[in-house]
């Protein structure tokens, strides 16, 4: 008996695919993906002001005040504001950190720097901000315990706070593409352009930095996306600051469709940056 | 090199700092600590806000590492081993919960579970968010690994006359055996410590232990021994990862990306 349905399997590849392929598709196509699809419908749904209840009835209610409300325009610009700093103090880490992982470390040592750079990724997410609370607590905390004798100060909560630990939070999604770009590299483009006289930076500047654009790309798409996102950072250590997340989460509870509203912009942001990506032609090489 | 040395000591000292301020013997936050003790750590395991926030923790992990393990490796072996249509599309959806932002993730489940399909909110609804960003890791990880497993052995098994079933048995498991079990692994230790999906999904009766926390970092009572809590996430997701680089050589993200 069970050889036989081994048998009839075997001669039948499109029933093996079918019965492998059916529970995830079910699940990531129906249940997530209807899921995203069902929040976006709700975007142009109302609520009835008077029971709270969600009112399926389309219209554009809501977009209008996301986009003519400036207290919304000014949390979208600060949220981007601040996913801009957060991906470039990462990108500004991350590479010298990658290239020495890469290209200047013993191939023993660099197993080890891999591991120590990637073990922090699986921490967790919840506890590094935690952490950052006590590191940036002002006068009491440890950043103005180790670097108030040299003269610098935490920042105290708010905006540079956020960004702070943000960048902290993300630096390893930045690290490991562009870790993984220069170690596909082959060291001899950078003794050729060495040998033809180029200084360091200049190596960097027009051999390097082109070449690891697709990584670069890569690991920005992590720092953008979560950036956008994230609301936990500023309700933890960012003051009374608020980031587009955080008006996600308020309004998730008294206004459903306007939470779906805002959540829009997060996506709709991320679609942009990689259609431009596309465009640019990096994501094909990566 | 010393770009090097700075960056590691931005990324370890504060953790570092969490794990030796759950020794920090003072009540409310003074640092650096001026004497050390035990006393938090005991208090944190004989507290029964703590120990049932474990216990769910361990079974929404549980279950949602199951699921992810059998979804994952199914997608894996159809996407390495045959050719159909929507390919593309399907492994880019399995990346998709895990870049998108977790709010976005999380109001449109719960949105579904609420309106969509009236779904009270509780352990079943936590394991299908969980298990939706857990499938990415195992996905990657055996996908790996089929590859470079090829199909040789396979055929070979085949050809002296064993069945389908016999050679999966006795050839593709053993050979994938080790990736499932470090997928799994990184599996769990995402659901362990992951908190916005959570929050949306796990409705006003559960606290996982990442959601324990959060409710009471603000309560200065609850300060030393939310510190020994974030010290045990922070050890408890080391571990994982630490298995899963010396079982698995195929990536060096784990199957992050």
């Amino acid at each position: 008996m069970k050889r036989s349905i081994a048998t009839w399997m075997h001669k039948r590849p499109q029933v093996r695919l079918a019965a492998l392929l059916a529970a995830p598709t079910l699940w990531l196509v129906v249940a997530y993906l209807g899921a995203l699809g069902a929040l976006l419908v709700t975007a142009f749904f109302t609520i009835d002001s008077f029971t709270g209840n969600v009112i399926a009835k389309f219209n554009l209610g809501n977009f209008h005040d996301m986009l003519t409300d400036p207290a919304y325009r000014n949390v979208v610009l600060r949220t981007l504001g601040i996913a801009i700093s957060v991906t470039l103090i990462c990108a500004i880490f991350a590479i010298p950190m990658a290239f020495f992982m890469a290209k200047i470390a013993k191939p023993k040592n660099q197993k080890i720097l891999v591991a120590l750079v990637l073990t922090p990724l699986w921490a967790s997410y919840l506890v590094k901000i935690y952490a950052w609370r006590t590191m940036l607590e002002p006068r009491t905390g440890v950043m103005d315990w180790i670097l108030g004798p040299i003269g610098i100060h935490s920042p105290g909560f708010g905006g540079p706070a956020i960004i702070i630990g943000l960048s902290y939070l993300w630096l390893p999604y930045m690290i490991l593409p562009i870790y993984a770009g220069l170690e596909r590299l082959p060291n001899s483009l950078l003794d050729a352009s060495g040998d033809l006289g180029a200084r360091n930076f200049y190596t960097f500047r027009r051999v390097i930095l082109p070449l690891i654009f697709p990584s670069l790309v890569a690991g920005s798409m992590f720092t953008f996306s979560l950036t956008l996102g994230d609301y936990i950072t500023a309700q933890i250590i960012g003051g009374k600051l608020q980031m587009l997340g955080n008006v996600v989460y308020q309004n998730f509870s008294i206004n459903l469709p306007f939470a779906a509203t805002i959540a829009t912009i997060p996506v709709a942001i991320m679609a942009i940056y990689l259609w431009l990506v596309r465009r640019t032609g990096a994501l094909a090489s990566l | 090199m010393s770009l090097m040395g700075i960056g590691l000591a931005f990324i370890y000292v504060p953790l570092s700092v969490v794990v030796i301020n759950s020794f920090n013997s003072s009540r409310t936050f003074s640092w650096p600590p001026s004497r050390f003790t035990t006393e938090w750590w005991g208090k944190a395991i004989s507290n029964t806000g703590v120990r049932k926030a474990l216990s769910w923790s361990l079974a929404a992990g549980l279950s949602a590492t199951f699921i992810a393990l059998l979804l994952g490796t199914s997608l894996a072996f159809a996407v390495s081993r045959y050719n159909f249509f929507g390919k593309d599309i399907i492994s880019l959806l399995v990346v998709l919960p895990i870049s998108l932002p977790g709010v976005v993730t999380g109001i449109a489940l719960s949105n579904a579970f609420n309106q969509q399909i009236g779904l009270s909110t509780g352990l079943l609804t936590i394991v299908i968010g969980h298990a939706t960003f857990c499938i990415v890791v195992v996905y990657n990880n055996a996908l790996a690994r089929l590859r470079r497993m090829g199909t040789s052995l396979q055929e070979a098994s085949m050809d002296l006359g064993a069945n389908g079933i016999t050679t999966f048995r006795l050839i593709t498991l053993p050979n994938l055996a080790s990736a499932l079990f470090a997928g799994g692994l990184l599996a769990f230790g995402l659901s362990f410590d992951e908190i916005v999906v959570t929050t949306f999904t796990a409705g006003p009766g559960i606290q996982t232990l990442p959601i324990w926390i959060y409710n009471n970092l603000f309560r200065p009572s609850q300060a030393p021994i939310v510190n020994v809590v974030a010290a045990t996430l922070v050890v408890v997701s080391v571990i994982p990862i630490y298995l899963s680089q010396r079982l698995s050589q195929d990536s060096t993200s784990g199957g992050r990306f």
